[in-house]
């Protein structure tokens, strides 16, 4: 009997080798289609968390998943072709010129906002309070000492922000003129460079000041505190006159950014009852700090802390897929 | 990423009779005299000649933009489109793929995604490994049987395994394609030296391009995934075999030519049967090269969807898990030198051809390592089924450095960043940013009228012509500044990789048990992800132009040792001989004999670390550099195609300038040292 079966699966194995697919098996539950839905997997973990979960509750549904890694940029390629149909979180900062580049070929479509705000802003650890006695409020950094105590020997005396990539944006170098600030901006290349000198910067209790993001592992483990600047508001960035400076715009904070879904268009007439569900996913920013925690931090497992979630949170989930 | 491979043959110059060497000094006094006045006292009248006219640029930038959107939504050739044929040419190199995939990681499946059932398991870890070692031990005995077996032990014991697999198989299908692709295009290349001239163009775009430049329409033509990734890996990897298959059969004796129309060899057994036999250990060192190179795009591929190790780099890195990082990148270095001291093994024992088996014995015995190898895959598949530990290798037995590495960064930091800084500081501040502010204040104009004279006085006008018409090109797409930027932070990594490189090579050269050790070393920089190290030194150094050198620096380091070592070694005996007889001190005999004799190789080196400097780019830019790299970067988040290519090809043409004006520089030298057959 062993012996048969075994020989089955291997006359199996070379026929599904040979590239003849064979029919798929009964489905769970009645859904549109039987394809796998392919999401995408960039290397953060709150994205690796949100993909995760809607997958999961996708499966619940009875849809097919799968997994893919992509790159966050690179993706857009994938989702306008139909290779790849579901990407979880696009943010406004880093996505939003290559996201309305592709929803403008009208082969990609946006599923709506994931229910977190971005939070970003310039930011410094708490121990830097006591150079800078007037922190967090923004006037503090006009003082000289105070942007001194941030300064470098390529920036001295001027202090030192180290910014986002530029491929960001943020307008931080406008931001420094309009408000008058003794600071030079510096570009990281990269999220991991950002990060990476933070790290060094805590680890010697040395100055820092940079651009950090929440929701992030680095707000949970760090010590630190944001910048309050003049609240965001549309009139700031777009008219001079609004703000402390009459004559140029952003002399006020960073908006909070959104976090979109964006889909393959195709897959809206494919799996209708899918992407309503990914309409409909929502989460919190505290609560997937939390998440972000659980795994970067607590070193739990990615996929035991999904399903923890999961199960934790049936009745919110079943909701969206009705 | 060898614009031009080691040994190829200069072209043989007719060069004209030397010109009269008084007539040379004053045009080059005249011509550097006109740089000066026009770099110190141009600027007010002639602006143009320092910053490029914006509205004079050429439109390449759009039109290239165009160009490649028509090609991806509207090229066709009557009954099938562009995009349709690429897309056919992706399933037939993923049907290869998706069979070694299933064999090493995922095991034969039924049905797609989240409804697969798995009907067959994947080799087991312990066959892998049995097999590559008792290939190891076939190929070249015990010793090698035993690096091998190290290597793949090592991706099991460090937790590694699935990753690798993954990252092998894709491996296993781009290496092949790249191999016979390049050996083709080699052949069509010696038969028709009108093709020849005509492919060595494209092939030092293939090499010199950023990947970033053309990733875009890479995925649209050929599918997002890992066959995208193969593609784009063997784009990288292929031009080393072409070049070495051209040189390989070019090198082949007339006597072998002789011998093969004698025996009245069809012009098809000439090639397959005669040529490419005879040139088999040339092209053993291409195969070598497409080993390593498709190795190096182990994390670019991650980034499209294949996924393995090189994606474990990145998400470990982004963690600021050095440990993580380093592991999954030395798993890397651990395939690099497997699959490399393996292949060139196999070469040797092809070339000895043995066959010492009686053909009449039983399969077994004329096959004993196939058989082994399928007795151990059936059995380790079977028992697995009961055993799981035989077929996946068990977490219980992983080690990790844990946070070992991170920890010894964190002391270095913690207890050296002030000296460390001041050093940084020292240079940045003495080197580095003078010379940076001094290249971006050079008019374009001069500096392509330099090259143009350069160029003529080292090979004649063409060269002049070709190199200050890139140079032109460049200015007039509006990159000038930024390959400025660009050349300085290459130019002080290369000067700082043959202070480092020079001395390393000339102690150990001649050391036979030192010299090992520097090569498993410079292996190791050439195949570890430089993203494992740049982390690291952004803690250390911080953001910036010190940072992105040190990478380069690390990077570009191996062929300055390499090559001048190789050029040391190979002196001729007699030579040193006679000097010793003459009494020469060994100080006299290195620098009057050895060094003046591997010139020739040690402007080869310098050569072969300016190309790996520039390959380098697209790195830099991830820790914040102002250059080309970093433009072709934003290029792609802006998913700016024509942006990307711009830049990108901008990359190439400051490559084949340097290429081009080193290696007519090294004929003068070949020629009047009397090297030159």
């Amino acid at each position: 009997m062993l012996k048969f079966t075994f020989l089955r699966s291997l006359a199996v194995a070379a026929l599904a080798a040979a590239g003849l697919a064979l029919a798929p098996l009964p489905a769970s539950a009645e859904v549109e289609s039987k394809d796998p839905i392919k999401l995408t997997l960039h290397d953060w973990t709150g994205q690796l968390i949100t993909t995760r979960i809607m997958g999961e509750v996708l499966k619940q549904a009875g849809y097919n998943v799968e997994y893919v890694q992509a790159d966050y940029i690179a993706q857009f390629a994938g989702l306008e072709s139909g290779d790849l149909h579901i990407a979880m979180e696009m943010w406004e900062t880093t996505g939003k010129d290559a996201m309305e580049a592709s929803l403008q070929t009208g082969k990609t479509v946006d599923l709506g906002e994931t229910g977190m705000d971005a939070k970003e802003e310039w930011w410094y650890p708490t121990y830097m309070k006591e150079k800078c006695p007037g922190l967090p409020n923004w006037e503090a950094l006009k003082d000289e000492k105070c942007a001194e105590a941030f300064s470098t020997a390529e920036t001295a005396p001027k202090g030192r922000y180290l910014g986002g990539p530029v491929t960001w944006g943020g307008f931080d170098d406008e931001r420094v003129e309009a408000l008058d600030l003794p600071f030079e901006v510096i570009h990281a290349g990269t999220d991991a460079a950002l990060f990476a000198e933070l790290e060094s910067a805590y680890q010697r209790k040395a100055p820092i000041m940079l651009w950090v993001y929440a929701p992030h592992w680095a707000v949970a483990k760090y010590e630190g505190e944001w910048v309050e600047f003049p609240e965001y508001t549309d009139a700031c960035y777009k008219d001079p006159a609004w703000g402390g400076n009459p004559d140029m715009a952003y002399d006020c904070g960073k908006p909070f950014g959104w976090i979109k879904k964006v889909g393959w268009k195709g897959g809206e007439d494919k799996w209708p009852g899918a992407y309503k569900a990914i309409r409909n996913f929502t989460i919190k920013n505290d609560e997937m700090s939390q998440l972000i925690v659980n795994v970067d931090l607590d070193g739990q497992k990615l996929e035991d802390v999904v399903a923890a979630w999961v199960k934790a949170n049936a009745d919110r989930w079943k909701a969206w897929l009705n | 990423m060898s614009v031009s491979s080691p040994s190829l043959p200069k072209p043989e110059g007719k060069r004209r009779a030397g010109p009269r060497w008084t007539h040379w000094h004053a045009i080059w006094v005249a011509a550097v005299l006109a740089f000066v006045l026009l770099w110190l006292f141009g600027k007010p009248f002639a602006g143009w000649a320092f910053k490029y006219p914006r509205g004079e640029q050429l439109p390449f930038r759009r039109l290239i933009g165009e160009f490649m959107k028509w090609l991806v939504d509207e090229a066709s050739f009557g009954l099938f489109s562009f995009t349709e044929l690429t897309r056919f040419i992706a399933a037939v190199i993923d049907f290869p793929y998706r069979i070694a995939l299933s064999l090493l990681s995922t095991g034969f499946l039924q049905g797609q995604g989240s409804d697969a059932v798995q009907i067959l398991p994947p080799v087991s870890w312990i066959a892998v490994i049995a097999m590559f070692t008792m290939l190891g031990f076939y190929a070249g005995g015990r010793r090698l049987a035993l690096v091998v077996g190290l290597c793949f032990g090592f991706l099991a014991l460090f937790g590694q395994w699935n990753n690798a697999m993954i990252t092998l198989a894709s491996i296993l299908i781009a290496v092949p394609l790249g191999v016979v692709g390049g050996l083709v295009l080699g052949i069509a290349g010696y038969r028709w030296p009108m093709f020849a001239v005509f492919l060595k163009p494209v092939l030092d775009l293939m090499q010199t391009v950023p990947v970033f430049a053309y990733l875009v329409p890479i995925l649209f033509l050929f599918g997002f995934g890992p066959t995208a990734a193969v593609v784009a890996t063997i784009i990288y990897a292929l031009p080393p075999m072409t070049r070495i298959s051209m040189l390989a059969l070019g090198q082949v004796p007339g006597e072998v030519h002789d011998l093969g129309r004698m025996v009245g060899c069809t012009s098809r057994q000439m090639t397959w049967r005669v040529l490419v036999p005879s040139a088999m250990h040339g092209l053993m060192v291409g195969v070598n090269q497409v080993i390593m190179l498709a190795l190096n795009m182990v994390i670019i591929a991650s980034m499209i969807g294949a996924g393995g190790l090189g994606f474990e780099v990145l998400a470990a890195l982004r963690r600021l898990d050095i440990g993580k990082g380093l592991e999954a990148g030395l798993a890397i270095v651990a395939l690099a030198i497997a699959l490399d001291r393996l292949s060139q093994a196999l070469a040797r024992r092809a070339q000895k051809h043995e066959h010492k088996t009686a053909a009449n014995a039983g399969f077994v015995a004329r096959n004993p390592y196939t058989s082994a190898s399928v007795a151990l895959i059936v059995f380790t598949g079977i028992v697995g089924l009961a055993i799981p530990a035989l077929q996946t290798y068990p977490e219980a037995w992983q080690v990790s450095t844990g946070t070992f590495w991170g920890e010894v960064v964190r002391w270095i930091n913690v207890n050296f960043f002030d000296q460390l800084e001041a050093v940084k500081n020292a240079l940045l501040l003495n080197v580095m940013i003078p010379f940076k502010r001094f290249l971006l204040g050079l008019p374009w104009l001069g500096v392509t009228g330099l090259l143009l004279l350069t160029g003529y006085s080292l090979g004649g006008l063409r060269l002049g012509l070709l190199v200050a018409t890139l140079a032109y090109l460049i200015a007039a797409t509006g990159q000038w500044e930024k390959a400025m930027i660009t050349v300085y932070l290459c130019g002080i990594s290369v000067i700082l990789a043959c202070i480092l490189g020079f001395p390393i090579a000339i102690l150990t050269a001649e050391r036979a048990r030192l010299w090992n050790w520097v090569q498993v070393i410079i292996d190791t920089l050439q195949t570890l992800p430089s993203f494992v190290y740049l982390m690291p030194a952004v803690m250390l150094f911080r953001v910036g132009d010190f940072t992105a050198t040190i990478a380069v620096v690390a990077y570009a380091v191996a062929p300055a040792i390499r090559y001048t070592a190789h050029g040391l070694r190979h002196v001729d005996p007699q030579l040193i001989e006679a000097g010793t007889a003459a009494g020469c001190t060994p100080w006299q005999l290195l620098t009057k004999i050895k060094l003046k004799l591997a010139l020739p190789e040690i402007i080869l080196g310098i050569n072969q670390t300016i190309m790996l400097a520039l390959s380098m780019l697209v790195i830099t830019a991830l820790v914040g550099t102002r250059d080309l790299g970093q433009e072709v970067y934003i290029a792609l988040t802006k998913a700016d195609t024509g942006r990307g290519l711009v830049a990108g090809i901008s990359v190439a043409f400051i490559a084949i300038i340097a290429d081009r004006l080193i290696s007519a520089g090294a004929d003068r030298l070949r020629a009047r040292l009397g090297l030159k057959h």
